[in-house]
């Protein structure tokens, strides 16, 4: 969640596809091409444990990830407890821990 | 022994329209069946999507037109191949060609241990709510009336977990019909599907899903069902996705309806012919050779053995394997 300066930076609603960079999200998708099989069923976040006590989302943050949307995803995967439980019900078998820790260390703690 | 012209395996829908067309040609078939009664799944069924069909009428009319063809009940085939049939049991009987109608099995939906069916009280499968309509109509496990209803979509369907990767086609539109018939017993009830994708692929299905939402107030929710728990009180728990809405859901409801697919038949796997990834009988291509087998040119498929379909596409392709088949009697 974005820091509340007392002002608001309101950014643009449209994700732009024609100018998001998208070399942290093919990386991340060359070391996990699975990923890209996702359906976006939800069942990850339904039965995430850090969903439960946070707003953590992580059919949300990899999705916006795979869009090239980077703000906030490091500090959002760093809330994942790596418990493995949404691997046990995604439907297409995505290795979701392998796909928090990429992530993470593709983009770096500056997001 | 005697040489039967033309062995029909399975007398499902798909076995009786073959066996009828067959007969219209002018060749005797014998239909080979392993349950006590000939007319496969349909049987099992109500009313038929997409117009409420009772499909009682529907099988009358396939039994009809069928009616005294040679049928072996209760006997199962064992495997296949170009001299014709052998049987459970090791009997061998002859035909000049064979029409493999073996259909389809029901997910069984105890595999999704997390959604509790057959643990927890108050969790049917699509089936079992065919059943119901069939007799005394919809009820929970105590007798009394569901007041919140929730169906989940794609129950070992489209899931790697159960080696199920295929979509059915077919359980989108028959848990719509399904919300639509509890919206018809239970005007005051709460109807939810849960989906991951609507799919709704033949002529009159999308105008029963748009049906179902706006006169049948069914509440569609976009996430896939996690996992059910019981209730003390002998509801179930269910947690999902809104996917639309990003967060997650939590709801208790009188019953869990789960929408099962369509898996390969397990006896396939026997058959002796080729099968696809999936475990459905492999057809020569898919495009001018969907009932023709790849393994020898007597042998012809039809109907859902080589995947899911629906009752017209089964009863066509029927149709058409039994032309083909009756073509290369012919010709031979
Ligand atoms: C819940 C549900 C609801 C449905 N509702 C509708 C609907 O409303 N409208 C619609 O158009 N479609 C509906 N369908 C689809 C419909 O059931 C199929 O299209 C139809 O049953 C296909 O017929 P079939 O003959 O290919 O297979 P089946 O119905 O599976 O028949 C196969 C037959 O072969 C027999 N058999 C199998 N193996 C052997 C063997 N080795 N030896 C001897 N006999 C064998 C079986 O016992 C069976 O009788 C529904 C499907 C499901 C799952
Ligand atoms: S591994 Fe992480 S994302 Fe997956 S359920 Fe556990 S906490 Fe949630
Ligand atoms: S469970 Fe798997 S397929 Fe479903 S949204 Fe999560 S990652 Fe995607
Ligand atoms: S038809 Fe619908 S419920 Fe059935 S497998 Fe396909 S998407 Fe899932």
């Amino acid at each position: 969640m974005s820091v509340n300066f007392g002002y608001t930076i309101s950014l643009p609603r449209a994700v732009d596809l024609d100018r998001n960079d998208f070399s942290v999200a093919l990386r991340v998708l060359r070391r996990l091409p699975e990923l890209e099989s996702c359906i976006g069923c939800g069942g990850c976040t339904a039965t995430c444990t850090a969903g439960a006590f946070t707003e953590f989302n992580f059919r949300r943050v990899q999705t916006l990830v795979r869009r090239g949307e980077y703000g906030g995803a490091y500090r959002e995967m760093n809330k994942c407890m790596l418990c493995g439980k949404c691997r046990l019900v995604c439907p297409r078998g995505i290795n979701t821990r392998a796909v928090v820790m990429t992530i993470k260390r593709e983009l770096g703690t500056g997001y | 022994m005697k040489n039967h012209k033309v062995i029909v395996v399975g007398g499902g829908a798909a076995g009786l329209q073959a066996a009828a067309t067959l007969k219209e040609l002018g060749v005797e078939p014998l239909i080979i069946e392993r349950e006590m009664q000939t007319g496969g799944k349909v049987r099992r069924w109500h009313r038929l999507f997409p117009d409420f069909t009772s499909a009682s009428e529907v099988l009358a009319t396939l039994e009809k037109n069928a009616e005294g063809i040679e049928t072996l009940c209760g006997v199962m085939v064992d495997s296949i191949d170009a001299t014709g049939v052998t049987l459970a049991g090791g009997r061998h009987i002859k035909a000049d060609a064979m029409v493999v109608a073996t259909g389809f099995d029901l997910f069984r939906a105890e595999l999704k241990e997390e959604y509790g069916y057959g643990i927890y009280d108050n969790v049917y499968t699509s089936a079992d709510i065919e059943d119901m309509l069939n007799g005394d109509g919809v009820r929970l496990k105590d007798g009394s009336a569901p007041g919140r209803v929730a169906f989940l979509h794609c129950v070992g369907s489209r899931d790697e977990k159960v080696g199920q990767p295929h979509c059915s086609r077919l359980c989108c539109i028959t848990a719509v019909k399904q919300a639509m018939e509890l919206r018809e017993s239970f005007p005051d009830a709460e109807i939810y599907n849960y989906y991951m994708d609507i799919r709704m692929f033949g002529a009159g299905y999308e105008e029963m899903y748009r049906s179902a939402q706006e006169d049948g107030e069914v509440r569609f929710v976009r996430g896939r069902i996690s996992e059910a728990s019981p209730t003390i009180d002998g509801r179930v728990q269910i947690k999902a996705e809104d996917t639309l809405l990003g967060r997650p859901v939590k709801m208790t409801v009188d019953m869990l309806v789960l929408a099962v697919g369509m898996t390969a038949a397990e006896s396939n796997g026997r058959l002796g012919v080729g099968l696809q990834s999936g475990g459905f009988i492999a057809p020569r291509d898919l495009f001018t050779g969907a009932v023709y087998s790849p393994d020898a040119e007597n042998i012809f498929y039809a109907g859902c053995a080589t995947a899911p379909k629906n009752i017209g596409e089964t009863l066509n392709e029927a149709t058409a394997a039994a032309v083909k088949a009756a073509e290369f009697l012919l010709e031979k």
